[in-house]
């Protein structure tokens, strides 16, 4: 039987479909670099010269509001180079990039969050090792500490791009204020604050774990924190590289530490109900409650200075604000937490170096740090560039050479466990399973 | 924002480049697809009609050309299955025989690893769990439904309200019903099921994270998906129950339940087996509920979700399609009963 009786319905019905599927197809159109490319502004610029109208692809998780100011962030060094960045930001970052490079799809470059998945690209054979101007860049603007996370069997893959600093409590001054509470500074102060605020009927923290299919890794920052508080970084180190098994004593006691806060139905989840509530309870809801009172404190990376209600004033003498998560023995040093992603490339071509090359550079983490919103481990950021406190508290701790800084362990490890067994095991831990299990669970996870 | 065409020239220029390309093609194909057959067809029955005309018998070579012609319409869909479903088929197979970045033989392994560790053997349980309770609660919803609604008045309109629920996405009923279950500590319940628990004087509870309660909480959601399909395809086949057979019956003077369990379930047994198979298949398959609502934490977990999970966000490649060939070959009896079913029906 012949579909269609005659070859010139079939014409019709295929110009129609072409139509339909055009509408949805994009123009690629070749922008050339604008008029004013030999202007003065454009003179730092000139070393990346060379490769006008040439397109350079990038794909990260981040998204909508950040990601516009990402875009602006280099508005400039496309109309001066004419090279085209072509920015792309995936909800499902981590589990689609293995496809798109397995697939022989790979971006130009890639944000990474997880020096773990930038060891697995290295040990694929997938990444590119950076070029010379590029590590030379980063050898100067970064210290060695986010370098060692980039490096991979000794060879630079990614410099380190945004950052963010996990060891803050968030809480309200105004609260504080107003109840005659002091900001503690060890953590006897704060246990001693907690009791004195759950005696006072206000339930002292609030915390929250639920993150769709990232459920659990608010709680992995906590252990964290507890493994940097209670071992020493040399010990964090091992836990991380599994040098010492997940169920070691010394784990155990960093998650049991952790729980004295976390599993306490005394100091849990103001706003929110018991200890449980703290699973089902959305990572970006759990620290509201600090500007209404019905918390004191909030465990949470700088970062979360965006998730409060519009309207908030987040400063030192605002609505909220953080302050350091006290270490246990203030004389063993301020340990600090804190993670970022890494600018990592597929290609190797001129004009991807020149990005590369151009996102270590101090202009540009200038340029995106005037946009607001955004703190980097680069010691070229000028802090006077930083515009919201927290931010700049963020910079001062980053940039303090006394502090010991330690990468989100979580991120590290293999991500079956990292962003597997260890969310999961938390979740379990949270929802009343003793620790021993639970580590015992995620020790066994670990990849042979 | 004004629309400049002059701006947009290359772009539109692109556009018009890409409409001529599909057009060409597309067009191409369709014609391809058309003609030539039509051709072959009308160029065919010429020589019949010339071979039956003179006499002669119908030569062997042109019974090849059948077998030619055959194959010119079978070629794409064989393609396309080996493609599609054949190659990657033994790929995943051999990856799970694979170690975690596919470079290295394990051997059986990855299926040790399946059977000896304890969250993923509570995985299968749970997935054997989904596939007894959903076909089985779904159908029998049906057909208990069906047989309740049949020429009843208003008969359209309850069959509609169980049929809606069909025409909402997993995803979106399993969101509804995360409201359904959702807990407050403090102040209103916002979960229409702790309201009701309150009502009654009771405590609310976090209903999906009581471990084994929670499963049977989202397997209610596939059942509130798929008893809407389970009746509308038994009400079909209850209604095609010859009249005379129910006459006969009822002038013998059977029962109520003699009539349900001796006239009308032999009648739509075929129906029956069909529903079951389907939501049987559908329940193994399950993802995007569990996914959904509670990402497979609190011991929900499914094979089809570790199975993603495994294989893209862990980057257990080996793991993952260990389960993937796991959840193929569990599969594969249904689907053979399936096959044997409809062969005997066009038998019998």
């Amino acid at each position: 039987m012949a579909v269609f009786t005659r070859p010139r319905q079939a014409f019709a019905i295929a110009g129609v479909l072409g139509l339909a599927l055009s509408a949805t197809a994009c123009g690629t159109g070749d922008d050339k670099k604008s008029d004013n490319a030999g202007s003065a502004e454009c003179a730092a610029y000139d070393k990346y010269e060379g490769h006008d109208g040439k397109k350079v692809s990038i794909y990260a998780s981040i998204r909508d509001a950040e990601a516009d100011l990402l875009e602006r962030s280099w508005a400039q060094f496309t109309d001066c180079t004419g090279i085209e960045i072509d920015y792309e930001g995936s909800g499902e970052f981590e589990a689609q990039l293995p496809v798109r490079v397995d697939g022989g799809n790979a971006p130009d470059i890639a944000f990474v969050p997880q020096p773990g998945l930038v060891k697995r690209f290295a040990d694929a054979g997938k990444l590119k090792s950076l070029g010379a101007d590029t590590k030379a860049l980063a050898e100067q603007n970064m210290p060695a500490d986010w370098l060692k996370y980039g490096t991979v069997n000794g060879t630079l893959y990614g410099v380190p791009l945004g950052a963010n600093v996990k060891s803050f409590v968030w809480y309200s001054p105004k609260t504080f204020k107003e109840k005659g509470w002091e900001v503690p500074t060890s953590w006897d102060q704060l246990i001693a604050l907690s009791d004195k605020i759950a005696a006072s009927g206000m339930k002292p923290w609030c915390a929250g774990v639920e993150s769709g299919d990232a459920t659990g890794w608010p709680a992995t920052d906590w252990i964290e924190d507890m493994m940097l508080r209670t071992q020493t970084p040399e010990v964090y180190d091992q836990w991380t590289t599994h040098a010492i098994p997940f169920n070691d004593p010394k784990v155990a006691e960093a998650v049991d530490r952790a729980g004295t806060i976390l599993k306490n139905e005394k100091y849990m989840n103001g706003g929110f109900g018991g200890v449980k509530s703290i699973t089902t309870t959305s990572f970006q809801e759990a620290g509201v409650p600090v500007t209404n009172g019905k918390c004191a404190m909030h465990r949470q990376a700088s970062f979360y200075a965006n998730q409060f209600p519009e309207g908030t004033k987040v400063a030192e003498d605002g609505d909220a604000f953080a302050f350091y998560f006290p270490a246990i023995d203030p004389a063993k040093g301020k340990p600090v937490l804190g993670a970022g992603e890494f600018v990592v490339a597929y290609a190797d071509r001129p004009e991807v170096q020149a990005v590369q090359t151009y996102l270590a550079s101090g202009e540009y983490v200038n340029s995106r740090a005037k946009l607001g919103n955004w703190v980097t481990a680069n010691n070229k950021l000028d802090i006077a560039n930083v515009a919201s406190p927290i931010d700049k508290l963020s910079v001062q701790i980053l940039q303090d050479k006394t502090g010991v800084f330690r990468f989100d362990g979580s991120d590290l490890m293999p991500a079956g466990v990292g962003a597997g067994t260890f969310w999961k095991g938390m979740v379990e831990w949270l929802n009343g399973k003793a620790t021993a299990p639970v580590l015992q669970g995620i020790e066994s996870s670990w990849p042979k | 924002m004004e629309f400049d065409f002059a701006d947009q020239q290359p772009k539109l220029l692109m556009l018009m480049y890409g409409l001529i390309a599909f057009v060409v093609v597309v067009g191409g194909l369709l014609l391809l697809l058309d003609v030539v057959p039509a051709w072959f067809a009308r160029r065919r029955e010429a020589q019949l009609v010339a071979a039956s005309a003179s006499g002669a018998p119908i030569t062997r070579r042109l019974k090849q050309r059948e077998g030619l012609f055959a194959l010119f319409f079978l070629l794409p869909t064989l393609l396309l299955l080996a493609i599609g479903l054949v190659v990657p088929a033994i790929r995943t197979v051999s990856l799970s025989l694979m170690d975690r970045e596919s470079n290295n033989w394990v051997g059986l392994r990855n299926y040790g690893w399946m059977f000896s560790d304890d969250s993923i053997v509570r995985v299968l349980v749970n997935s054997l769990v989904w596939v007894l309770l959903v076909p089985l609660v779904a159908t029998a919803f049906g057909v208990i439904y069906a047989v309740l609604v049949d020429k009843a008045r208003f008969e359209v309109v309850a069959k509609s309200l169980i049929f809606l629920p069909m025409a909402i996405s997993f995803v979106g009923a399993s969101i509804i019903w995360k409201f359904v279950y959702a807990y407050r500590g403090e102040g209103d319940q916002i979960g229409l099921l702790n309201q009701i628990v309150v009502t009654l004087g009771g405590e609310p509870k976090q209903w999906l994270l009581e471990s084994p309660l929670n499963t049977l909480l989202l397997i209610v959601i596939m059942i509130w998906i798929q008893a809407g399909f389970a009746m509308v395809v038994l009400s079909a086949a209850i209604k095609a129950i010859p009249g005379d057979i129910v006459e006969a019956a009822r002038l013998d003077g059977v029962s109520p339940w003699q009539m349900f369990w001796q006239i009308t379930m032999p009648s739509i047994r075929p129906a029956l087996i069909v529903v079951v198979v389907t939501l049987s298949i559908g329940s193994l398959k399950v993802f995007d509920i569990v996914r959904t609502a509670t990402n497979g934490n609190y011991d929900t977990s499914v094979i089809a979700n570790e199975m993603y999970n495994q294989a893209f966000r862990y980057g257990e490649n080996g793991q993952g399609s260990a389960l993937a060939v796991f959840l193929f070959i569990l599969v594969i009896p249904i689907v053979i009963y399936q096959i044997r079913n409809l062969r005997q029906q066009r038998e019998g």
